[in-house]
């Protein structure tokens, strides 16, 4: 517990110090990321020894505040989100010195360590809080230094606007998750979560689910509550999205599951919502990412689609729980939690690979790329790695947490009455949905981006990263294979906190590594087969002429670049298909006449939940308010006069 | 006992050749049937053997487009139909590899080959290889909930978790395991490219799908991904059949497997069959034909259910 | 015999879903017919232990107008109006699919809570009712041409004559052969009403009847 209280000081510290020596960025970029590299070498050992099962004692620090008191501990629930935390910050701050330094001739890089470090603190204190008002403290914390940093360009207009947003959004969820503590408080008597425990009346309790869910839905990104996310990361500094998106919205998460300990015995539906909720979120994700052409709209909806899986898991633990299925409960929770820790390496190592190119190129739009492979092949093989993991195809992370939540949808469906297995029924065919639709979406990403030939971008002064950009990626590229090999390994590392959640009656007897052992011999022995078939392949061609020429293109013998198919037509038919819900619209020049001169096509695809259900929202809150904008008269003897009215009427109603 | 499950095992390695001896055949059986019915004599039964023999003795071209991705991904569409081959079962025979679980696995192998071999399409940077990829893609991915909804089907009947398992223990006759055969089938025809989702002999490029994606590929690659693709054909008829012909526990296991082995042939001249006598559909229609699979699977799941 | 009612009802629930995903007009009225046989076969099947002369009778009057009589009037009418296929409907073909998953998913969960006691292998005959009626009404709304119309109030009295049977029991005959008539009588009348609609508008779009209003 020392040692996180350690990294939390040396965050702020290093966050300080950066911020004192801002006239020299090259020094407040080192110092910034020391900072947070210090941090996860401090950090990372309690919080792993949390998840091997040690025990630690919690903390607390009395404040003058009524009800508010600095309480912090450290359990296993915490611990799987910090491991994420403490590992991306690291990287990603080690990238961020490579990826800021064209920024610091034109800008202040000092203010984006200053609050880097800031929201690295913030969310491990979002994690080891213990008290109601503390954790929405830090969770505020989180949420304003996270606006700085994907304001950091906001000499640019669509970034403004798009921070706005972000923060708006924020807030919002915020609004729900106040009531939320109010309701916990106000039952429990007292803001400590030691106090939370089974306090609840049912109904109480069921409110306390809806907010929930909406509130920490919406820091999570599930649809929705989305619409910040496919603005926000485009906005934000590609090692700032990797942040936000690797592990910041998973506090949304951990807000949720820290909730749902709280509440006692599940009703069955609340796993049928979370479920339904999950299934929306992935599919209309994964849709939505495929309909982008902009690289990190793109990613920031695949965030969306793996909130959604991750969703889906708890909500099969929920069902497993409330039916008294262990296995059912483990299996959905142990897959949905290890989701969280593989998204956040390779969302993180997507958002970092796709920042890698943006430095590069100068556009984020992946129809005018094409051909980096040959430019950057460290970045394409990261990139690669994380596209395969991300589509959840084994041997990669994403497989083993597909793959449990799979399976506990299947053992859901042999063993449960069918009005409760018809839901995990759904599980299965939306995650085999996902699954088809992400395997579209990244080879659409990876084949436009990095193969083929350049389409309209320059490749001559192309080259790879620097070393502190790649390095980063290739660990967390390592670490998704890692993962996918030994998936037992980790997932006996998960059921301690597995247990924590699922209230277990009778000895324990289920263990989902023995099924992951399997998997990983299947998986070691794929890539044996690959490295024996290349050997073979070798062998053939060693004696044999190997020719060059020009792509078959039907007799065509002089193609170029721009005949190439690019991501919005490789994406065409299905986002045809689903135009029902994508509503992408498309500008349309056909070609006239027998000599074509001039052709174009151009398509955009608007989120609906923002342009139908939020703008004419807000539309009419904004005509509201404007009636209340004659109390803003600008002069300050009015305002005096509101103080007054304030005090002499609570002074009344004091008095009375 | 002991000697029984040995010799199991026995027939389980001995299916992996069988397997990776017969694959091929069932391609000649296919178009010998095709050739059959437009009164053609047709190539002889072992022709694709000679086309890959022929293929692996040559040399190879490529393209200067292409990446090191162009080349690995026969390798690794090999590799994972190998795999998908060890996990499969046949007869009573349970896959070499069989585990709890190994359905999802087996589905997930699949998909990354088909990764692989759409990110080559593209490498190649050719409008028609990307259009055929793009294709492929689509229908895949509505594929999978179907494959997936009709595995659930008979893991509910059943109440097992493995491949093996599940096909020792279905019973028949039920109406469920027709509809999920119907709808296995349709899956099966999309995953193989076969007619009425792609016309393997189509000489057209603008409407090919599989072919298209691998028009670039020559020599030892073309025939590595020849085998797979037949590799593919006999994985997914072995499941089609191990769900559809009905197997007494009893029986040797050599004769289990004569019987799987004979059902394969069948499906084979059943692909032929519908090959002969069907139009590909336009691929606007293409999903609608999915979609009704996929109304038979969950029909079949719901029935299961109950 | 539980396996063969169990068949049929199967096949009349892929039947209902085959009406949701086809456009051609024939293929429609034979599908309707191909659900009027089946109907016949499980009451003959649901009583083919206790022999009853009335029962025979009755299925085999339904068998008869369901599949040969109606398909005429309507193929006649079909010739008569000159369209084939219903182009344009109301709901694509590809979501109709899906919402008649969700209608079978509904009828399914209806049936559990109705308070029904029925034998062995006839679990899904309300479901199957339920859910050929939804077929019918859903092709009523969903559809522009007044023909899939009526298929849509034969398939609805399909439902309504099968949930009769097993919900009822016996039903007495004056009142089933009273329905049959019923049906005949709607079918003439929208035929002839059809052939007039075709000759004063040269098509048989309901929907541009509104134009009537003056």
């Amino acid at each position: 517990m020392n040692l996180i209280l350690a990294s939390i000081a040396v965050l702020f510290l290093s966050s300080l110090v950066s911020l004192a020596v801002q006239g020299k960025p090259r020094i407040a970029g080192i110092l910034g990321a020391c900072g947070s590299v210090l941090a996860l070498g401090l950090g990372i050992v309690p919080a792993v020894q949390a998840l091997m099962g040690s025990q630690f004692a919690p903390l607390a620090f009395a404040s003058s505040m009524p009800w508010l008191s600095f309480s912090m501990g450290l359990d296993p629930i915490s611990a799987i989100f910090l491991v994420p935390i403490y590992i991306l910050s690291g990287l990603v701050a080690v990238y961020g010195t490579g990826y800021m330094k064209p920024y610091a001739e034109q800008k202040n890089t000092a203010f984006y360590w200053f609050f880097y470090n800031i929201l690295v603190a913030s969310m491990v204190l979002v994690c080891v809080a213990r008290n109601g008002l503390f954790f929405l403290l830090c969770w505020e914390v989180m949420a304003l230094s996270s606006f700085f940093l994907v304001a950091f360009e906001n000499d640019k207009v669509e970034v403004r606007k798009a921070s706005w947003i972000y923060l708006i959004a924020s807030q919002l969820g915020t609004v729900f998750l106040i009531p939320m503590f109010i309701l916990f408080g106000n039952q429990s008597g007292s803001f400590e979560f030691s106090s939370f425990y089974n306090c609840l009346t049912p109904a109480a309790a069921t409110g306390c689910f809806i907010l929930g869910c909406i509130g920490f839905g919406t820091k999570a990104g599930i649809i929705p509550f989305h619409v910040w996310l496919p603005e926000a990361h485009p906005a934000a500094p590609s090692p700032v999205s990797a942040l936000m998106s690797g592990v910041m919205i998973k506090t949304g998460i951990y807000g949720l599951v820290r909730m749902i300990t709280f509440l006692g015995m599940p009703p069955l539906w609340w796993g049928m919502v979370l479920i339904a909720i999950g299934a929306l979120s992935g599919i209309l994700g994964v849709l939505f990412a495929l309909a982008q052409h902009d690289i990190k709209r793109l990613l920031a909806y695949h965030s969306v689609e793996n909130i959604g899986i991750i969703v889906l898991g708890i909500g099969v633990g929920l069902i497993g729980i409330s039916t008294g299925h262990q296995t059912i409960a483990v299996l959905g929770f142990a897959g949905g939690l290890l989701h969280v820790i593989n998204h956040a390496l390779f969302k993180g190592l997507l958002f970092l690979g796709a920042g890698s190119v943006i430095h590069q190129t100068h556009t984020r739009e992946i129809d005018h790329m094409g051909g980096l492979i040959k430019k950057m092949p460290i970045t394409a093989l990261t990139f690669l790695i994380g596209a395969v993991a991300i589509s959840g195809l084994p041997p990669l992370n994403g497989f083993v947490s597909e793959f449990l939540v799979y399976m506990g949808s299947f053992s859901g469906i042999t063993s449960l009455e069918a009005e409760t297995a018809m839901p995990l029924a759904g599980v299965i065919a939306s995650l085999a949905l996902i699954g088809g639709l992400a395997t579209a979406c990244f080879t659409k990403v990876f084949g436009i981006v990095f193969l083929g030939e350049a389409r309209t971008i320059q490749l001559d002064h192309v080259q790879e990263s620097p070393a502190s950009m790649t390095v980063p990626m290739i660990i967390l590229a390592f670490s998704c294979v890692v993962i996918g090999l030994s998936g037992p390994l980790v997932v006996r590392l998960l059921i301690p906190e597995v247990l924590a959640i699922v209230p277990i009656s009778g000895p324990f007897v289920f263990d989902p590594s023995e099924w992951l052992v399997n998997i990983s011999i299947v998986a070691s022995g794929l890539v044996v087969l690959i490295i024996l078939g290349a050997g073979f392949r070798k062998f053939l061609l060693s004696r044999r002429t190997v020719g060059q020429t020009v792509t078959w293109d039907c007799g065509y013998a002089a193609p170029f670049s721009r005949m190439q198919y690019t991501a919005s037509s490789f994406a065409q038919p299905l986002t045809d298909l689903f135009s029902a819900f994508l509503k992408t619209k498309k500008h349309i020049k056909v070609p006239a006449d027998y000599f074509p001169a001039q052709a174009s096509i151009e398509t955009h695809t608007a989120d609906p939940s923002n342009e139908r259900v939020y703008r004419p929202v807000f539309a009419q809150a904004v005509g509201l308010l404007s009636r209340m904008r004659a109390l803003q008269q600008g002069r300050i003897q009015i305002y005096v006069l509101y103080i007054v009215v304030t005090l002499i009427a609570l002074l009344l109603w004091k008095l009375r | 006992m002991e000697t029984e499950i040995i010799a199991m095992y026995a027939f389980s390695i001995i299916h992996m050749f069988v397997g990776f001896a017969l694959a091929p055949l069932m391609i000649g059986i296919v178009n010998r049937t095709k050739a059959v019915f437009a009164g053609r004599t047709g190539q002889p039964f072992l022709q694709p053997y000679y086309d890959m023999v022929k293929l692996l003795r040559k040399g190879a071209v490529y393209s200067r487009t292409t990446s090191w991705i162009f080349r690995a991904a026969p390798v690794v569409g090999l590799a994972c139909a190998v795999a998908a081959l060890a996990i499969v079962p046949f007869g009573n025979a349970p896959g070499l590899l069989s585990f709890e679980g190994d359905l999802v696995f087996f589905a997930y192998v699949l998909g990354l080959w088909r990764f692989f071999l759409v990110i080559a399409a593209l490498d190649t940077g050719s409008a028609f290889e990307g259009m055929g990829a793009s294709r492929e893609v689509q229908f895949s991915a509505m594929a999978e909930p179907v494959l997936f909804v009709g595995l659930a089907t008979v893991a509910t009947l059943t109440g097992s978790l493995s491949l093996s398992d599940m096909i020792a223990g279905l019973s028949l006759p039920l109406a469920e395991i027709v509809l999920v055969a119907a709808a296995l089938f349709v899956v099966f025809l999309c995953e193989n490219a076969r007619i009425p989702f792609d016309d393997p002999n189509t000489h057209l490029e603008l409407t090919m799908i599989h072919e298209v994606m691998v028009l670039d590929y020559s020599g030892p690659d073309l025939g590595f991904v020849l085998y797979s693709a037949a590799l593919k054909f006999w994985v997914l008829g072995a499941l089609i059949i191990g769900i559809t012909v009905p197997l007494d526990e009893g029986l040797p296991v050599w004769a289990s497997c004569g019987y799987a082995f004979l059902g394969m042939v069948m499906l084979a001249l059943l692909t032929g069959i519908v090959e002969s006598v069907m139009a590909r559909v336009r691929l606007l229609r293409v999903p609608q034909l999915l979609a009704a699979a996929g109304a038979l699977a969950i029909c079949a799941l719901i029935f299961s259910m109950r | 015999m539980e396996t063969y009612i169990e068949a049929s009802v199967i096949l009349l629930l892929l039947t209902d879903i085959a009406l949701f995903g086809t456009s051609r007009l024939y293929t429609c009225i034979t599908i309707a017919a191909v659900q009027g046989v089946l109907l016949g076969l499980i009451a003959l099947f649901a009583n083919a232990e206790t022999f009853i002369p009335r029962i025979i009778v009755i299925a085999s009057i339904g068998i008869v107008i369901k599949a040969f009589v109606f398909p005429y009037l309507l193929k006649r009418t079909i010739r008569q109006a000159g369209v084939q296929r219903e182009i344009q409907p109301f709901i694509g073909y590809l979501s109709s699919l899906v919402v008649s998953l969700v209608l079978f998913g509904v009828s399914i969960w209806f049936s559990a809570k109705l308070p029904l006691a029925l034998g062995a292998g006839r679990s899904m005959i309300i479901p199957a009712a339920i859910m050929t009626m939804f077929t019918g009404l859903f092709l009523i709304v969903a559809r522009r041409k007044a023909l899939t119309q009526c298929i849509g109030y034969i398939v609805c009295e399909n439902g309504m004559y099968l949930f009769g049977m097993v919900a009822v029991g016996e039903i007495p005959a004056l009142v089933e052969l009273g329905i049959l008539l019923d049906a005949v009588a709607a079918v003439t009348v929208m035929g002839v009403a059809m052939y007039h609609i075709n000759r004063e508008f040269d098509h048989i779009d309901t929907d541009r009847l509104s134009s009537l209003k003056g």
